[in-house]
């Protein structure tokens, strides 16, 4: 959840004043024309943008109970409890085993039996371990885009996050593989409180319980999502989804 | 049109003059090392004498001193030089990365020469005074830092040998790492890494460009010759401490060859000249390999965009 | 693989990355950031101790006296300089007019097995140590002449500098838009003389600085000097005798056990660094400003 939070690329204001809530084990769909903010205000909830230089923010960002902001944060610890899945799938060149284990080596757990029941675990969770159960050895680079992306999800679930940040996670990926991304995600919001971004308004349709449209860097309308895309509030939103532009 | 077909075989004989040049070269020192070749066979590579009055010759001294020379600059080169590409693609300000790289390369424009005067009367002075001293009394129950400290010697050599070819590690590292995609490091910082743990796993994709960058500069500093010849010693003796004096392959050829008489022994000299060519080459092409693998390879697998 | 139920294990433990994490995190980036001062660190020293050693040595008389005996004072390196510069410009004569044809070819026609062939025996003699460059130029030269020349020298130094010069070429020539050359054809010029004039001369700023680049490493080379031109303690401009050079020079006197000598070498060698790393670095400099490199 933010409330009134705004977000400088040194002199230009990327994010105005943007408050909303994200309830828990939902998902929450942000939607809106390239560069309204919505991978920006995404990139907030686990402090992604820290790494551009001369960002400066203000207001507040909290998740579960505490502001993410908040001078003394564990920016690493935020990040292991905040999970991210990029746009492009991005594995490590590495096995599929060590790809999915590589948070969970970072919190220091050596023993195999663990390991070996965490990742399996994780990759059950992201609807991939029957299609790799006999090849975890193999390089993750040799799976399809879709599988790729689905490692990365399952690398992002074996650390146990709370929240799970998803920016276009099927932008890269054929219809098929897109179809899979999605049921995944319905699935996994049982577990798990999960805020994507998309360009796709179908996509948002589809998946999401709640929606939030934004333009220009502002929060236009955010609502349950039948309720958004039938009947909005805003003439803007109105404007967007019937296609008027975007 | 044959103005057309004139101008292109023009250039083309132009071209086709390398690889006669290189040709001319390798057959040029061939046949130089064959009479060399013909008395001394392989026992060459693994006779220590060295008798131009006798006439009889071995290289392995030599051969030694290159390889511990150069193994020596490695030891030093290439973590000074992975840690300075590091904080130049990854940590330094872009502008302060942009200077320091530009010093950088201003370092591997230093002549030979240049970096031979100063390990004479700079670095040699300081090694004999302070550095070896110290050594011998810390460090010297191993046999690599004992007897006397003489400045010039095999520590010496390799030192500026490490500061000479550490630009090559740095400058190829860095584009290297340059090139590694961004995401990869954004993968690690969102699954919770420290910023180091991050650099690690962008280090490990960028390892065999790494690799090759310090095969490179092996292959630079096996046949480096002034700056070596100025700081070994030259003298033609085995000694398992870094601290004695030693020869190269190159400082020999440097040190003999204009006063070689006899028709043997400019040949065994010739033939040590063959020797430094072949590892060389074999080294260098390894490193294209390496390097080539990995920043022609990697931008198609993992989609840098 | 285990078969443990997935769902029966337990949650893991919420913390903070641990102390040894965090030491190791600020120590590895200190380390880094250490090893950047460290390889910078000699060519301050470098350079400060040649400007300690080399600018008291270094006057007006340097640049125009020849050599003296040993015991007199004062004397320079007129000669080596001067030839220093012959033997830079023979070698330049021997791989500027190859190296940028074989370049031209490889750029414009170099994608078949020829081509191949060009481009890796360029790389290979790229890689070949001076020092063999300058056995070899011994055996192909100086032997059939006779005697040590600067002829010799020069072709040692072209010898080195011809990979260099080939594959820049190539680069630059490359970078051509491919726009220029459909333009030229439009207009009905054939392609020879599309390449001769609008190819090459769009091409001629970064073959200038790639060759300069190549010719300012060269005059600082002193292995393959050593036994082609040798050296000469007197004036001469002959090409097919022994010639000065001042790397070769820096070398005899940083060796010879004269204090006042050695003085001398360091002022060489202040010139000498001066010479190359200047023109290196400027180059460089404009080189960046090039677009497309």
């Amino acid at each position: 959840m933010t409330r009134a939070f705004d977000l400088f690329y040194g002199a230009h204001q990327a994010l105005r004043s943007v408050t909303l809530e994200v309830p828990s084990n939902s998902v929450t769909a942000i939607i809106g024309p390239s560069g309204c903010g919505k991978s920006t205000l995404l990139r907030s909830f686990n402090r992604m943008n820290d790494l551009i230089p001369g960002v400066r923010t203000a207001g507040q960002v909290v998740v579960s109970g505490r502001d993410v902001y908040a001078p003394g944060t564990d920016v690493v610890e935020l990040r292991r409890r905040v999970g991210m899945v990029f746009q492009r799938p991005n594995p490590f060149p590495k096995s599929i085993f060590e790809n999915a284990a590589f948070g969970l080596r970072l919190l220091g757990i050596r023993d195999r039996g663990e390991l070996e029941a965490r990742v399996e675990q994780s990759l059950r969770r992201a609807a991939l371990w029957d299609e790799v159960r006999d090849r975890l050895g193999r390089s993750a680079l040799q799976l399809s885009g879709g599988q790729q992306q689905r490692l990365c999800i399952a690398r992002c679930l074996a650390v146990e996050p709370e929240v799970v940040l998803m920016d276009e996670p099927a932008a890269a990926l054929d219809p098929t593989a897109t179809a899979r991304i999605e049921e995944l995600v319905l699935d996994l919001k049982k577990r798990y409180t999960i805020v994507i971004v998309t360009h796709n308004m179908q996509q948002a349709a589809r998946i999401s319980d709640r929606t939030a449209f934004m333009l220009m860097g502002a929060l236009v309308e955010i609502g349950d999502t039948r309720r958004l895309f039938t009947s909005p509030r805003e003439k803007l939103t109105e404007d967007y989804i019937t296609g008027r532009f975007g | 049109m044959w103005a057309d077909e004139a101008y292109r075989r023009l250039l083309g004989a132009l071209a086709l003059l390398v690889p006669v040049v290189a040709a001319l070269v390798l057959y040029e020192t061939a046949r130089g090392a064959g009479p060399s070749l013909r008395v001394f066979g392989w026992g060459f590579l693994v006779s220590t004498d060295w008798d131009p009055v006798a006439e009889r010759f071995g290289a392995l001294p030599y051969l030694y001193g290159t390889l511990v020379s150069s193994a020596i600059a490695m030891a030093l080169a290439v973590p000074f030089g992975i840690g300075s590409a590091v904080f130049l693609a990854e940590l330094a300000p872009p502008r302060l990365g942009a200077v320091v790289s530009f010093v950088i390369d201003l370092l591997a424009s230093i002549p030979s020469i240049v970096y031979g005067i100063w390990g004479l009367f700079v670095l040699a002075p300081w090694l004999r005074s302070a550095a070896e001293p110290w050594l011998t009394a810390h460090v010297g129950f191993l046999p690599l830092f004992q007897g006397f400290p003489f400045g010039i010697g095999m520590l010496n050599a390799g030192i500026v040998l490490a500061i000479m070819v550490v630009p090559t590690v740095v400058s190829i590292s860095r584009e290297i790492l340059l090139a590694t995609p961004r995401s990869l490091r954004e993968a690690a910082l969102a699954l919770g890494s420290t910023r180091a743990e991050a650099i690690a796993v962008a280090v490990d994709a960028a390892r065999p460009g790494i690799l090759g960058a310090a095969i490179l500069a092996l292959g630079r500093a096996l046949g480096e010759t002034m700056a070596v010849t100025m700081v070994i010693g030259n003298t033609n003796r085995i000694s398992a401490s870094l601290l004695a004096p030693g020869a190269t392959m190159a400082s020999v050829i440097a040190n003999e060859f204009a006063e070689a008489t006899g028709k043997l022994y400019l040949s065994a000299l010739v033939e040590i000249a063959l020797v430094l060519f072949a590892l060389t080459v074999v080294v260098n092409a390894l490193a294209r390999l390496l390097v080539v693998a990995t920043t022609g390879g990697r931008r198609d697998v993992a989609g840098a965009a | 693989m285990s078969r443990a139920r997935p769902e029966r294990i337990g949650a893991l433990p919420v913390r903070g990355p641990s102390l040894p994490r965090r030491a190791w995190n600020a120590g590895l980036l200190a380390a880094c950031a250490l090893a950047a001062a460290a390889v910078v660190l000699p060519l301050g020293l470098i350079v400060a101790h040649l400007l300690a050693q080399g600018l008291p040595a270094l006057d007006l008389g340097f640049f125009l006296h020849l050599p003296k005996p040993v015991g007199e004072p004062g004397g320079g390196m007129a000669n080596a300089i001067v030839g220093t510069l012959i033997l830079v410009g023979l070698g330049a004569l021997v791989a500027v007019p190859v190296g940028v044809g074989a370049g031209l070819y490889l750029a414009e026609h170099g994608d078949g097995r020829v081509g191949a062939l060009v481009r890796s025996t360029a790389d290979v003699l790229s890689g070949v140590p001076s020092i063999v460059i300058g056995v070899a130029t011994y055996g192909l030269v100086v032997v059939p002449m006779g005697r040590f020349s600067a002829l010799a020298g020069g072709i040692a130094l072209g010898l080195l500098m011809l990979p260099t010069i080939v594959r820049s070429t190539e680069e630059v020539v490359r970078l051509v838009p491919r726009s220029y050359r459909e333009a030229g054809l439009a207009l009905g010029a054939p392609r020879w003389r599309v390449t001769q004039q609008i190819v090459l001369p769009a091409a001629s700023a970064g073959i200038v600085t790639a060759s300069l680049l190549a010719l300012a490493r060269a005059a600082g080379e002193t292995a393959p000097l050593l036994f082609t031109a040798l050296g000469n303690r007197f004036w001469s401009l002959r090409l097919d005798q022994p010639i000065a050079s001042l790397p070769v020079f820096i070398y005899d006197y940083a060796r010879a056990p004269y204090d006042e000598w050695n003085r001398q070498a360091w002022a060489g060698a202040l010139v000498l660094l001066l010479l190359v790393a200047l023109v290196s670095g400027l180059l460089r400099l404009t080189v960046r400003r090039i677009p497309g490199r």
